[in-house]
């Protein structure tokens, strides 16, 4: 892997835990490993579920 | 043994690199502090800064980790313990450091550096760095610490815990009012920014259709896909900036060109909106948006400084440090220096977000340092480079753009005029070219800090990037990055006093305490918009000038949250074994105690008519009896106007003053009870249990730690 490709996935990886799109992946590895008999969440309803959770407790932002 | 128990002693290698970035800074400072007559390089600013934090980081806050808290990688963090894979999750330090930095930069130390620039760019710089090191890096770290040893409790929790019920009640009125002040001051800067340029306003109302169509491409057309709706909205936005030149020179101008009053009202309306509606429609999209700006500028800010390394036209200082009379805010260095720069080096907000989201995501102890030490002292980088944008720019263009209205007029010519009575220099003629370069009508009294960063910040990017040519489309662009990023502050704000009041509430009546229950969502909703919105129209209508009025009380009630979060730390301190180290947040508390308390009481007691709140209400009052009006209030209306902002302040003034004198006194009550206590006080932390995870401490891993990583199967 050259210098700039490394550089650019770990960006990419950065960005995807910063913003928490792998949220969905991490779940439904969690979910074969612990419920493994039952279906996980649609990515959609997975979503939906998560943004609102956040609804209470926006996280505050300073000054 | 653990990974920091390897650690080993410095060896010389690290003492040879160590020394030299001690003799590279301390150049720096003596470049800084013997200058005089001359102008100097920003790089030196810098310089000084880097090198300092450099050396703090790597010795101050290492002590504070080993041998203040002794933190322990051998214990399970919450974020471990209680892993729920939601609110409690070990995140990677990097990641918790983007998060946790999101959280805490704002406004706040763009605008308040920006401020302290009319004393000149020495007393700012010092306090920003020496302030940052020894007291706001520090109660970051700490409390970030206390709240993690306990479950992620809140410093309101912990105040009350610790402290007892009485310093518990002052501590939680404390956070709600500083949040109302905050919404307001910050809001002020907006209406400021915007009013009367068809270009900002339209440029921030299409935020709204953005964030709306992002919210909604994120919720329906593609679920979760963050980061390919940030590109959209970022692309949008700057499309919009653009597009706001061609709506400032066509027929629409005169439907986005708007009075402050009018921008007053819409910013209340909108905050309601966007407290009452779901966060996935305006507050996360919002959210995502200001984040990605926040970053982007501010690391385009420090490559401009360092490409255009531009020279410091602001004196080091100037005789409104001494003198107390400046234009700006008034008030002498000490204590108002330390007031007014708020956020950059010391800000109790930040201590609501280091016991709040980020201690229950933190993966290992000792990664405190990194992520509560480390971000502040990025947050304090940004308030230097703030500094820097405000010192390049002429001192004379300076105050015509942040000295009130009342004082300059409203022409070139009487602001040319008023200038040259502060003792400095700016023709008409320049004033005028200046307000044409950037595209905007005027340049004058156009306060709150926000449009002299954008003149700022447009002179070293165009110098960086692009020449004269860009220079509008980057104040633009720093006007919308500043203005996107407070108004996240005001949404999310409104929505964090709403949720407060409905707990409250909910004690005595039940209902209240649900918040999705929708009576008591629009009631709380219109209480917190109304109370920062009541103090926004005073501010905007003040014939003495908003910024001058109430950005001192912003920062006293900052500071007074700071002073609660360092004795909710030094209480904690002496409480759990460490009082030998206790100093390490005392000393900063009792310098933000006698900051605080000395501006409070100024405010309140002075009998100078431009400090004193009470001084000026008695003056103004005195002769509104007699019937007659005081300049640079226009008619009675406005007299009675002073009068009532003047009482409403000098009375939060007195209040702020006398929630801190609680909180200490009741917190020195339990300090005398611990250290003369025969038994150990309770324990109020959770119970250790050994950590299974491995992860590097700081940014970069040690060969230890990579080594520990290796055997443990994990990729650094």
């Amino acid at each position: 892997m050259t210098g700039i490709a490394q550089l650019g996935r770990g960006l990419l990886w950065y960005l995807r835990e910063l913003t928490g799109e792998n949220q969905y992946d991490r779940y439904v590895e969690r979910h074969a490993r612990e419920h493994a008999d039952t279906a996980p969440l649609s990515r959609r309803e997975f979503e939906r579920r998560r943004i609102d959770g956040m609804d209470p407790k926006p996280g505050s932002r300073c000054c | 043994m653990t990974l920091s128990e390897v650690r080993s002693q410095m060896t010389p290698r690290s003492m040879l690199i160590w020394g030299a970035v001690a003799v590279v800074g301390a150049v720096a400072w003596g470049v800084l502090a013997l200058s005089r007559g001359e102008q100097i390089s920003a790089i030196w600013l810098v310089v000084a800064a880097l090198g300092s934090y450099a050396i703090a980081y790597r010795f101050y806050a290492r002590f504070i980790a080993k041998k203040v808290l002794q933190v322990d990688d051998n214990r399970a963090t919450p974020a471990e313990r209680l892993d729920n894979g939601t609110d409690f999750q070990p995140m990677d330090r990097r990641v918790l450091f983007g998060h946790h930095f999101a959280a805490i930069a704002g406004a706040g130390p763009l605008v308040g550096p920006v401020l302290a620039a009319q004393m000149g760019y020495l007393p700012g710089t010092i306090w920003i760095i020496v302030g940052v090191i020894f007291a706001g890096a520090v109660q970051d770290m700490v409390t970030l610490f206390f709240s993690m040893r306990r479950d992620g409790r809140s410093l309101g929790q912990m105040a009350r815990d610790e402290i007892g019920p009485i310093g518990g009640v002052a501590a939680l009125i404390a956070v709600f009012a500083i949040m109302i002040i905050l919404l307001a001051v910050l809001a002020l800067v907006v209406v400021n920014a915007l009013a009367k340029s068809p270009w900002g306003t339209f440029s921030i109302a299409m935020t709204i259709p953005i964030a709306l169509f992002m919210g909604y491409y994120m919720r329906v057309i593609r679920p979760g896909r963050v980061i390919e709706t940030s590109l959209i909205g970022v692309a949008l936005l700057l499309l919009a900036i653009v597009a706001g030149g061609w709506v400032q020179n066509s027929s629409w101008a005169a439907a986005f060109t708007l009075d402050p009053t009018t921008l007053v009202f819409c910013l209340v309306i909108y905050g309601f909106a966007a407290s009452v509606l779901p966060v996935w429609m305006l507050l996360a999209p919002r959210d995502y948006l200001s984040t990605f700006m926040k970053v982007g500028t501010i690391a385009l800010l420090a490559v401009g400084v360092l490409i255009t390394a531009p020279l410091l036209k602001n004196a080091p200082v100037t005789e409104f440090a001494f003198s107390g009379k400046g234009p700006v805010f008034a008030g002498s260095l000490f204590p108002f220096v330390f007031i007014t720069i708020a956020c950059g080096a010391l800000s109790g907000f930040h201590a609501l977000i280091a016991s709040g989201t980020t201690p229950k995501l933190i993966q290992k102890e000792s990664q405190v340092r990194f992520i509560g030490y480390g971000a502040m002292l990025l947050e304090s980088f940004v308030a230097i480079m703030a500094l820097i944008a405000a010192s390049v720019l002429d001192p004379g263009l300076y105050f015509a753009m942040n000295a009130p209205a009342g004082l300059l007029g409203t022409t070139v010519e009487s602001a040319s005029q008023a200038v040259n009575n502060l003792g400095f220099t700016i023709t008409p003629q320049a004033l005028a070219a200046a307000a044409a370069s950037v595209q905007e009508s005027t340049l004058v009294a156009r306060t709150g800090g926000a449009p002299t960063l954008a003149v700022g910040m447009s002179e070293i990017f165009s110098g960086a990037f692009g020449g004269d040519a860009l220079k509008a489309f980057w104040y633009h662009f720093a006007i919308m990055f500043e203005a996107l990023f407070i108004l996240t502050t005001v949404d999310a704000g409104t929505r964090v006093g709403r949720y407060m009041l409905q707990d409250t509430l909910g004690n005595v009546y039940k209902p209240m305490s649900n918040v999705n229950w929708k009576p008591g969502m629009y009631v709380t909703s219109a209480v917190v918009v109304g109370a920062w919105g009541y103090f926004l129209y005073a501010g905007v209508t003040d014939p003495l000038g908003g910024i001058n009025q109430l950005f001192p009380l912003f920062g006293i009630a900052n500071q007074l949250l700071a002073a609660v979060a360092l004795t909710v730390c030094t209480t904690l301190l002496i409480k759990t074994g460490r009082a030998k180290y206790a100093w390490v947040t005392a000393v900063p508390l009792a310098w933000d105690a006698a900051v605080t308390l000395t501006a409070s009481y100024q405010k309140v007691f002075s009998p100078d008519p431009t400090l004193g709140f009470f001084a000026q209400r008695e003056k103004y009052a005195a002769a509104l009896d007699q019937g007659k009006v005081l300049a640079p209030a226009k008619n009675i209306a406005d007299m009675q106007a002073v009068v009532t902002n003047s009482t409403v302040d000098g009375v939060l003034s007195a209040l702020f003053a006398i929630l801190i004198i609680i909180v200490i006194v009741n917190a020195l009550l339990v300090w005398y009870r611990a250290l003369t206590s025969s038994e150990p006080l309770p324990n109020t932390e959770a119970p250790a249990v050994p950590s299974q995870i491995v992860a590097p401490s700081g940014l970069i891993p040690t060969a230890e730690e990579k080594r520990a990583l290796a055997t443990a199967g994990e990729r650094p």
